[in-house]
C-alpha cells in the first residue's frame, strides 16, 4: 500500500505527523557551512488515563481527551476503576447521572432573561436535593451534549475502540462490585490488577479523573 | 502566507502547511502531497477526501473524525487504517482543508 516516500523540496511546510524519521534537514548556519540534522523519533507518545468516577459529568473528561489524543498519534490506555467501573459497564453506561448537589459551578441560563447577571449565579445547593432535580439535571447536560455532537458514553466507547484505545477494568473495583465480564463493553481487553496497569502505563502521561 | 511549490505546483498554506485556498487544490496535488508521506492514493484513500471537501464546503470547517463516521457512514477503524497516526489531520491536510479543530 505505501509506497517509498519522496523526498521534500526545499522550503517545504509538511505538518507534523509525528511519524518516523523522514527528512534529513539541511540547517544553513553560515555562508559556507550547512549543518545536516535528522529528525530523531523518540517512540510513540502514550498517555493513560485513570477513571475513577462514575457520574455523568466526570465520564466524559477522560473520554473525551482520550480520542482527541488518539487523533494526535497518541498511544492510549483508560484504567476504569470504583465508581469509574460504571463508564464500561454496560448495565449502568447509558444510565450515568449528573447531579448539581455539591456542583458550585452550576448556572443557568434561562436566570438571566428574569434579571441579567443571574445567569452567572451559582443555583442554590438546596435545590439540587429536592425530588426529580438530579434526573432533570442529567437530561439537560445530556441535551447539552448531543447539541454539541458528542456521542452518548456507550458509543463513545465504540468510538474509541475503534480508534484503538486499550480499556481496561479495574480488578479490585470488579470484585468487589460483583460484576459479570459479560457486561463489560466489548472494548475493554482486560480485568487487570493496579500492578498490571501501572506496568502498561510504564512511559505514560498519567491523567487521573 | 508562506507558499508551498510541489512538482512546479505552488499553493498557500498556513504555518503549519495546511492549504488556505480550498480552490488551489486538486486530486492531482492530493496524490502529490500523499508520496510526500508515504500513502499511495487509491479510489478507498481519495474517497474520505471527496466527502471531506464536499461536507466542508456545506459547513465550512473541516469535519472530525466522528462527523465522519455519523454523517459520511466511514468505519473509523478503517481510516485509521489508511491513515495510520493522526488520520484526521493527515486527510484535512490532503483534502486541502484547514486542520479540524472540533473536539470530538
Amino acid at each position: 500500500m505505501t509506497t517509498t516516500t519522496s523526498t521534500l523540496p526545499e522550503g517545504f511546510i509538511l505538518p507534523d505527523f509525528g511519524d518516523a524519521p523522514r527528512t534529513t534537514r539541511t540547517v544553513q548556519t553560515g555562508e559556507s557551512s550547512a549543518v545536516t540534522t535528522t529528525t530523531s523519533y523518540d517512540g510513540p507518545r502514550k498517555m493513560a488515563f485513570i477513571c475513577s468516577k462514575g457520574n455523568l459529568d466526570m465520564a466524559y473528561p477522560a473520554l473525551i481527551m482520550g480520542n482527541a489524543a488518539l487523533g494526535e498519534g497518541v498511544e492510549v490506555h483508560l484504567f476504569f476503576t470504583f465508581w469509574g467501573l460504571d463508564i464500561v459497564n454496560t448495565k449502568t453506561n447509558d444510565k450515568l447521572r449528573f447531579t448539581m448537589a455539591g456542583n458550585t459551578a452550576m448556572h443557568l441560563d434561562d436566570l438571566g432573561r428574569l434579571r441579567p447577571g443571574l445567569e452567572h449565579a451559582s443555583v442554590p445547593q438546596a435545590l439540587g436535593n429536592l425530588p426529580g432535580m438530579t434526573g432533570m439535571a442529567t437530561r439537560m447536560l445530556k441535551r447539552q451534549m448531543a447539541e454539541q455532537d458528542i456521542p452518548t458514553v456507550p458509543e463513545f466507547l465504540d468510538l474509541l475502540q475503534a480508534s484503538g484505545a486499550h480499556l481496561y477494568a479495574c480488578r479490585l473495583s470488579f470484585d468487589m462490585a460483583k460484576m459479570l465480564e459479560a457486561d463489560l463493553h466489548p472494548g475493554v481487553e482486560g480485568v487487570i490488577s493496579a500492578g498490571d496497569f501501572i506496568e502498561i502505563a510504564q512511559g505514560a502521561q498519567i491523567v487521573f479523573v | 502566507m508562506p507558499t508551498n511549490t510541489l512538482n512546479g505546483r505552488s499553493f498557500a498554506v498556513d504555518e503549519e502547511g495546511f492549504l488556505t485556498d480550498r480552490d488551489q487544490w486538486s486530486e492531482e496535488l492530493a496524490t502529490e502531497l500523499a508520496a510526500l508521506i508515504g500513502i499511495e492514493l487509491d479510489e478507498e484513500h481519495l474517497a474520505p477526501l471527496r466527502f471531506m471537501r464536499e461536507d466542508s464546503a456545506r459547513t465550512g470547517v473541516t469535519p472530525t473524525l466522528r462527523r465522519m463516521q455519523t454523517v459520511g457512514g466511514f468505519d473509523i477503524k478503517a481510516l485509521f487504517g489508511l491513515y495510520p497516526g493522526k488520520p484526521a489531520k493527515k486527510m484535512a491536510w490532503l483534502a486541502g482543508l484547514r486542520k479540524p479543530v472540533g473536539c470530538v
